[in-house]
């Protein structure tokens, strides 16, 4: 099996099944319990915690744990909008955020929020002047993702909540980082980001398992009620297994970090010149179509789009050689659903419905790309010979 | 209340003649292997003329009646009272103590029908029915008789024991699975298919489908599709032996040499002939297919000509006068409908021409047909060898 889609998992790695598997034997205690199995429990928490700050610089204090990426999403938006709504009902976001985002600002506009959808360039990067420009007296929360999940664009953090806090110093800046933590360094308080999505799937890491970070300057409500677990702000059992988890993944994740990210960017480079000297193919996401800015991209996601052939077609060609990718939109009978990064890029129409997602991790090889490539020159005519008229 | 038995009603097969002890049998069968998966355990017995599921261990009414409508022969489930025979006074005694707990709201309507199959009881039925009315009314005062309308009927049956039964929950009728020969049922991912395999069924046909999938036009997800609606029809028809043939590269030669226009109906025509092929190696005889008169153009009287001629076995097309409501509740209602609409079946759409023919004629479509003589056998000979053997419970 030659595995390209990472973007939507990733295998967890050994060394977290096994810590896992013996925190689940030993440390199987309620963290809340006053007697020692508690204690234990409690203490692979606090461990998981200081592990997770330090990787993002933060106090461990700040960091929630959560079920996953669409629930830190909720948390910090819902939290957020209804904790601050006094100071205004205005949030900004972009066009092209993963659907936790998306469905919840539509629930927020359903509770009488009014949510401004930012653009992005043809390269799919918000633009800071256009950020600046939707600012206004009554913004209470700017939300742009870090990498974006099908084209592997990546915003520049740090600029856009200078530009958006210069106009209002108040206005809370969260981020979905669940594509590039792992893969970019990532400190909240020197870029001014208030709120952080984390995802530990992503990374090597459970299923089940996230963490959101809350700068301690953010007034945030709960939305989860129940036992007051992690100081009210997320009631529940913790996690504990998933917690140890996460946090050993993200460990591994940023020792190796230098060196997996410069391996990713050389297999990048060379899946997309190679893609490119196959007929009617074109790459999504990459600054003026040139590789040279290639590094101004996430090292792990290629977009490529395949002219005259259907994205969900291709995909099951390569599945059948034990290769699997993702398609941006899936097919539905008769309305494909339409992706929304892709049709925001101003992708031209034809290509939507075929274009597809090859995305790496550390343990994607050049030999696997090698291997994609020439399973794609091989299937690429013979589907193209079958296509619609 | 805990009823010790269920008595089961069968209507068609009481006129089989000498054939009946078959259909018994074949009743008996289905409700056994229908009571498989559900809690606790029972006896299926056949006495004079009559079915019983007698339950031996705990269980839950619901369930049982449930698993009991799945079962094609079926009638009516009537929960029965099971007494040993003690004399008539405690027969009266017992008649009324089931009313008693039967009904507890006595404001109503009864009427007795007392069977006296044990000739040698000594009260005939005739004053069975009066001393057990005079008996009932005389305990609970606010009950009446009514002998055209009554809201009880309560049954009395003198066998060897004696049951006593006034409920009877419909089943779904038709004939045991198994007694009317088996047939090939063409499955799609569809509404209409696993109906059309529901509604052969119920005549007693055994169902074998077959699936013609084609990756990688069609995903792996679509097949499991198929597979989880030939489980579901499953519940009803027993075993399904599905069988699963890779359809691709006889699409891809359709589509290379024949005219677009009559892509479906040429495909159609080789799908209804690998079916037969299957179909008479397993022993089915005929073919079952949802199709109905005007659905779609594969589906004009003249389209079904067409693609009818391909075939000697008779096809059966059980919805060919439905309208595609009655096909969506009759899918309801058997469980199929969720599992049909789910999204993966158009994946294929590349291979439907924007205006397909309408009105084909057999002749034109056979001049077409030639143009594949060079591969064709080939081909076809190829597929049937992917066919994939799938048994769904």
């Amino acid at each position: 099996m030659i595995y390209l889609d990472n973007s939507a998992t990733t295998r967890t790695f050994d060394e977290v099944t096994g810590c896992m598997t013996e925190i689940m034997r030993d440390t199987f205690g309620n963290p809340s319990s006053m007697h020692m199995a508690g204690v234990e429990a409690e203490k692979e928490i606090r461990k998981a915690k200081e592990t997770l700050a330090g990787i993002l610089k933060v106090d461990t204090k700040e960091i929630v744990f959560t079920s996953g990426g669409t629930e830190s999403d909720n948390l910090a938006l819902i939290g957020c909008a209804t904790a601050n709504r006094r100071d205004g009902m205005h949030l900004i976001t972009t066009a092209v955020e993963h659907p936790a985002v998306l469905e919840t600002m539509k629930y927020l506009e359903e509770q009488g929020f009014s949510v401004t959808y930012l653009g992005v360039s043809r390269d799919g990067r918000v633009d800071p002047k256009e950020l600046a420009s939707a600012v206004r007296d009554d913004t209470i929360l700017v939300s742009v993702m870090h990498v974006n999940n099908e084209i592997g664009a990546v915003n520049d953090l740090e600029e856009l909540s200078r530009v958006a806090k210069a106009i209002k110093p108040g206005i809370i800046f969260h981020t979905d980082a669940v594509q590039s933590f792992g893969k970019f360094r990532i400190y909240p308080k020197k870029s001014g980001v208030d709120l952080v999505s984390v995802s530990g799937h992503k990374i090597h890491g459970p299923k089940g398992v996230g963490l959101l970070y809350i700068s301690d300057k953010v007034k945030i409500k709960p939305i989860l009620f129940g036992g007051g677990q992690q100081k009210g702000m997320r009631s529940g059992t913790e996690n504990v297994p998933g917690i140890a988890g996460l946090a050993l993944a993200a460990r591994m994740s940023y020792e190796m970090l230098d060196e997996v990210t410069e391996k990713m960017y050389e297999l990048k480079r060379h899946f997309a010149e190679e893609l490119l000297k196959l007929d009617g193919v074109s790459l999504n996401g990459i600054p003026d179509d040139d590789l040279s800015n290639i590094r101004e991209t996430s090292p792990h996601i290629v977009s490529a789009s395949f002219e005259g052939v259907r994205a969900e077609v291709l995909l099951h060609a390569l599945e059948a050689k034990e290769i699997y990718v993702s398609s941006g939109s899936a097919c539905s009978s008769n309305k494909p659903a339409v992706s929304a990064t892709l049709t925001a890029i101003g992708l031209d129409r034809s290509l939507l419905d075929s274009t597809l997602r090859f995305s790496f991790s550390c343990e994607t090889g050049m030999d696997d790309i090698d291997t994609a490539l020439s399973v794609l020159a091989e299937e690429l005519p013979k589907l193209r010979k079958y296509s619609r008229h | 209340m805990k009823y010790p038995a269920f008595l089961i009603k069968y209507a068609e097969i009481a006129i089989k003649g000498k054939n009946r002890y078959v259909f018994e049998d074949a009743l008996m069968h289905r409700i056994k292997l229908a009571l498989k998966y559900t809690d606790g355990e029972f006896a299926v017995t056949k006495s004079q003329g009559r079915v019983y599921v007698n339950c031996l261990t705990d269980y839950d009414e619901d369930e049982v009646i449930a698993a009991l409508q799945t079962v094609f022969g079926i009638n009516a489930i009537c929960p029965v009272v099971k007494l040993a025979d003690e004399g008539f006074d405690k027969l009266c005694e017992e008649a009324v103590r089931y009313i008693d707990e039967e009904y507890p709201d006595k404001n109503r309507t009864f009427k007795v029908f007392a069977k006296r199959a044990r000739k040698t009881y000594p009260v005939r039925s005739t004053e069975m029915n009066c001393a057990l009315g005079e008996a009932i009314l005389g305990a609970f005062p606010e009950m009446k008789v009514d002998v055209h309308e009554p809201e009880i009927e309560l049954h009395v049956e003198v066998r060897e024991d004696i049951y006593i039964y006034s409920r009877q929950v419909p089943g779904p009728g038709g004939m045991p699975v198994g007694t009317n020969g088996k047939a090939m049922l063409l499955l799609s991912g569809g509404i209409d298919s696993p109906v059309a395999g529901y509604m052969i069924a119920k005549r007693g046909v055994k169902i074998d489908a077959v699936y013609f999938h084609a990756p990688p036009y069609t995903s792996e997800r679509a097949k499991q599709k198929v597979i989880d609606l030939a489980k579901i029809v499953a519940k009803y028809t027993g075993t399904i032996c599905l069988h699963v043939i890779n359809f691709t590269d006889i699409q891809l030669a359709i589509y290379e040499k024949c005219p677009h226009e009559e892509l479906t109906i040429i495909m159609r025509r080789y799908m209804m002939r690998i079916a037969e092929r299957i179909a008479l190696e397993n022993g089915c005889l005929g073919l079952i297919t949802g199709e109905s008169i005007g659905q779609v153009a594969s589906q004009t009287v003249q389209s079904l000509a067409v693609t009818n001629e391909v075939c000697t076995l008779p096809v059966f097309r059980p919805l060919i006068g439905f309208d595609k409501q009655e096909i969506i509740e009759v899918s309801e209602k058997i469980g199929t409908f969720e599992t049909s609409i789910l999204p993966y079946e158009d994946c294929c759409t590349i291979f439907v021409a924007k205006h397909p023919v309408t009105k084909p004629e057999a002749k034109i479509i056979r001049r077409s047909e030639t143009k594949l003589a060079d591969c064709i056998d080939e081909l076809v000979e190829k597929a049937i060898e992917t066919d994939e053997v799938l048994n769904v419970i």
